[in-house]
């Protein structure tokens, strides 16, 4: 009971999960881990918890309860939440005034569970992975204006703000973007919001040939039709997708183009020009479906209940080509987002062996990637996130600036940090 | 020259002066080693021409390898090094000390790479922000962020300093247009963050390095992503009675949904001045005068151009025009791109400030500037990226006058106080440099700034790099109160001062 009498709130620190409803109470669990070196495994809604390597934590601190929006301004463009705030909430309170987050978070819910669970705004901080809109409007970093956190001496620090031009210190939004909650609590979150699209439409182009894909994503992306989303979907895939303009069910490229009714109109025209597409080659999915189209792709809805291996794999779009057929395997189903750059790879089947060439390839291509989800034996002794010596180095003195106890995640991205 | 604390000069360092030059001589080429008075003079300051200050010596590497060997070299010897790429800095990021190796990396001047498939342009940090638009135009690309100083200042100086432009509001700053860097550390390690390929694994040392004014690393390399030139660009030349208007006007703009590409606000002597000086066609009997333009398409810019029309008429714009033409619109930004040599006709120097805002409290900052300015007795305009809340009051002074200075200084750190105040930033494109530091208390409290200067210390644990600017010298703040000092001894006794 000594601990308890140790805490100036009403928290019980012999309890195994922690669910502070107040930024005092988990500055005092902090303080506590870091005076007694205990591990804390920092979660949110558990939508992506499973991301990361596997490691050994006491006591867990639960931010489900720790939620709410702060302070909301439209005109603004930002909206400031405490860090559990669930994504959904956010989302809602910002389709009242027509405004979106606009780097479209991955939903892995679908992935893990089967079900929605786009997670927390925390979380969604934490991993940095955006949707398709990626290639124009930025990663979840870039639209984080600014911060409160508690480091790992339990010390509250911020950086950043609610206004969008700030150049004031160093840019520690963009280094806890991505760190899978290994440098800091995030307690209070701002993030840009912008206005959602008037119309959108997607052009979908039938074809069952990556290469064709890629030549048509590429010419698109470099054209002044301005596109906002561009994925491929391999010919086994094509079924998942039943909409009514929808009318054939195989392989295909979907371009997604945003803005004011006319110009959208007139844009996918243009395009549809530019790629010199034959009439019955494509078809126009209008804003209902457009909607329905990009949504099963940030929620990754083909992996739904998928027991593959998953592997998110970034490269330049002029190396994923050669990627993919280096890859090649039985086992292997793909699509690709981000205009190109981004592939989602499932493997029924992983090793150390494929993993390792993955890795090799991924690496001479210029590019990284991360495992999202991975069979359980093999979990342990498989790198999730690459890194190279130098970078490790560099990454291990960070992570003694926020968290010297190494309290935080401890391992959750490489092993000793 | 205003008084300014900088580092304790290493009195052990200047002695052995004759030895580091000639030891840095066998790094480089001899030739590249600069020592004499009169060939240190130009870099004695940059864009802040206040303060001056001669370097010991000034170095030009050729190569990554000579840059990470003169580092190596300065770490082990415990020399001073600043970084510096244009020059053209406002906040003096890259003024040298009196025992420092000033590392001028004007010979990193050539673009390797153009790779259209991938959008981007690979380049050495000194070439100009500018080249790298003209590198591509003709192929119908464009490099988006665009400070002021374009012509000029180089991109590795804008990755240090995170600058951005008329255009950020929409395409953001230098960071958000960044893919990689190569970049060498204090201690002579070469490295890369990002590449060609979107966002990088691990931590983002990509977003840590951009913005952090030279004293994490010096940059060798440069990844940017080039855009499409858009097909149709067109702006609205706005003019309304009340300073309150335009802030309404820029307000509603943003709420209904259109992001324009720029959107700026001049005060009313400023649009007299930029008139006079540019003959821009301004409405000079507006309080305030917008311009607001938009790209894309051209009907998404037809439908965008009529929806501000329709916001500025409802907001009671006294006068409204519409470019026809590129030549037509170009003429509209001429005035506003000539506002600092039209500030130079009115005074014999003027600062230009660098706060941000939430875009709602422009009318209520513009007020209290009015009022600061009678308080001080000093003219001031004002220059307003409104889209993003970026403000440019710049402060009309005489720099002979020594008390003329002081008081512009002053005047100048009021505004920004005021605008953290309200919610804003100390800066919000030109960096915190020698300029802003001491205000640094202002934005942060001590736990905000010990954590950053553990960073630095992680990456530079001697502060050679660039020491003595962004953040406060730990006497100066503690004598303001700001920073808890308790029993003579500050809360992180092992982290060195500068």
């Amino acid at each position: 009971m000594e601990e308890k009498q140790n805490f100036q709130t009403s928290l019980d620190f012999n309890q195994n999960i922690f669910k502070p409803s107040t930024r005092e109470e988990i500055v005092e669990i902090v303080k506590n881990c870091y005076k007694k070196s205990i591990p804390l495994e920092i979660s949110g809604l558990q939508s992506k918890n499973k991301i990361g390597r596997n490691f050994q934590a006491e006591k867990t601190l639960d931010l489900s309860n720790y939620k709410g929006i702060i302070d909301y301004r439209p005109e603004e463009l930002y909206i400031k939440v405490k860090a559990g705030t669930p994504i959904s909430e956010i989302e809602e309170a910002l389709k009242k005034n027509n405004q979106q987050l606009a780097f479209e978070p991955n939903d892995f819910g679908y992935l893990f569970s089967g079900e929605s669970n786009s997670g927390s705004i925390g979380g969604v901080v934490a991993c940095n992975f955006a949707g398709s809109r990626r290639f124009k409007v930025g990663s979840v970093r870039d639209h984080l204006l600014g911060f409160q956190g508690i480091n790992g001496k339990g010390e509250t620090i911020k950086s950043g703000g609610t206004v969008v031009k700030n150049v004031t210190g160093y840019d520690l939004c963009k280094i806890l973007s991505g760190s899978f909650g290994t440098l800091t609590v995030l307690t209070e979150i701002s993030i840009k919001v912008l206005p959602k699209p008037e119309t959108s439409k997607t052009l979908i182009i039938k074809n069952p040939h990556v290469k064709k894909a890629l030549n048509y994503l590429g010419q698109s992306l470099s054209s002044s039709t301005d596109p906002s989303g561009g994925v491929f979907y391999p010919d086994y895939f094509g079924k998942n997708f039943i909409l009514n303009d929808l009318t054939h069910d195989g392989g295909l490229t979907g371009i997604r183009i945003e803005g004011p009714m006319n110009s959208v109109d007139q844009r996918i025209n243009r395009l549809s020009k530019e790629l010199a597409l034959m009439d019955n080659e494509f078809s126009v999915l209008d804003s209902v479906q457009t909607e329905i189209f990009w949504n099963k792709t940030k929620n990754l809805e083909v992996f739904k209940n998928s027991k593959s291996n998953l592997i998110r794999v970034v490269v330049p779009i002029s190396e994923t080509l050669q990627v993919i057929q280096k890859l090649k395997k039985d086992d292997l189903n793909y699509f690709i987002d981000w205009g190109g750059s981004l592939i989602w790879m499932a493997f029924d089947h992983l090793n150390s062996k494929i993993l390792s060439e993955i890795k090799e390839i991924t690496k001479n291509h210029q590019g990284y990637y991360t495992l999202i989800k991975i069979e359980d034996d093999f979990k342990a002794s498989a790198d999730i996130f690459t890194i190279d010596p130098i970078k490790y180095k560099i990454s291990e003195k960070i992570k003694k600036s926020f968290d010297p106890k190494r309290i935080f995640n401890p391992g959750k991205m490489y092993t000793g940090i | 020259m205003s008084s300014l604390q900088m580092p304790k000069v290493d009195s052990s360092i200047l002695s052995k002066k004759d030895k580091i030059i000639s030891d840095i001589g066998r790094i480089i080429n001899p030739k590249n080693v600069l020592s004499h008075p009169d060939e240190l003079r130009p870099f004695e300051t940059d864009g802040l021409t206040a303060y001056r200050q001669m370097p010991m010596v000034v170095v030009m590497p050729e190569t990554v390898k000579e840059v990470s060997s003169i580092l190596k070299y300065c770490n082990d010897n415990k020399v001073k090094v600043v970084p510096r790429g244009a020059g053209t800095g406002l906040s003096g990021g890259s003024l040298p000390l009196e025992d420092c190796v000033l590392m001028a990396m004007g010979k990193f001047n050539k673009i390797l790479e153009i790779d259209y498939e991938n959008r981007c342009v690979v380049t050495q940090p000194c070439v100009t922000n500018l080249a790298i638009t003209h590198a591509v135009q003709d192929n119908g690309f464009y490099y988006a962020p665009d400070p002021s100083s374009q012509i000029a200042c180089s991109i590795g100086g804008n990755v240090a300093e995170n600058s951005g432009g008329v255009h950020s509001l929409k395409y953001g700053a230098t960071t958000n247009n960044l893919l990689g860097i190569e970049v060498v550390l204090m201690d002579g390690t070469i490295t890369k963050f990002g590449g060609k390929a979107m966002d990088s694994e691990g931590y983002d040392f990509l977003g840590l390095m951009t913005g952090s004014e030279g004293l994490l690393g010096v940059i060798t390399e440069v990844t940017v992503k080039i855009l499409k030139s858009p097909e149709i660009v067109k702006a609205a030349l706005i003019g309304f009675p009340t300073i309150e208007d335009a802030g309404n006007c820029v307000a509603e703009i943003i709420a209904e949904g259109c992001i324009p590409a720029g959107m700026e606000i001049m005060d009313k002597a400023l649009t007299k001045a930029t008139n006079d000086y540019s003959k821009a066609g301004y409405p000079t009997d507006a309080e305030a005068m917008m311009i607001v333009e938009f790209d894309g398409t051209e009907h998404e810019v037809e439908a965008y151009i009529e929806k501000a029309k329709q916001i500025a008429e409802k907001n009671n714009s006294s006068s409204l025009k519409i470019s026809k033409s590129n030549e037509e619109r170009l003429k509209f930004w001429a005035g506003r791109k000539a506002a600092f040599p039209a500030c130079g006709v009115l005074a014999p120097d003027y600062m230009c400030m660098d706060g941000s805002i939430p875009r709602g409290k422009l009318a209520e900052v513009l007020r209290e500037i009015t009022r600061l300015s009678k308080k001080y007795d000093l003219p001031v305009a004002n220059a307003f990226h409104a889209g993003d809340g970026n403000l440019h009051p710049l402060i009309m002074f005489d720099a002979n006058d020594k008390n003329s200075l002081k008081k512009c200084e002053d005047f100048g750190a009021d505004i920004l106080k005021y605008c953290v105040k309200v919610g804003g930033a100390l800066t919000g494109e030109h960096g915190v440099g020698i300029e802003k530091r001491e205000l640094m208390c202002e934005a942060f409290n001590d736990k905000d700034i010990q954590q950053q200067l553990t960073i630095k210390v992680a990456l530079d644990p001697n502060s050679l790099l660039n020491p003595g600017k962004v953040y406060p010298i730990l006497r100066k703040c503690a004598e303001e109160g700001r920073v808890h000092v308790h029993g003579g001894k500050t809360k992180f006794p092992d982290i060195p001062r500068f």
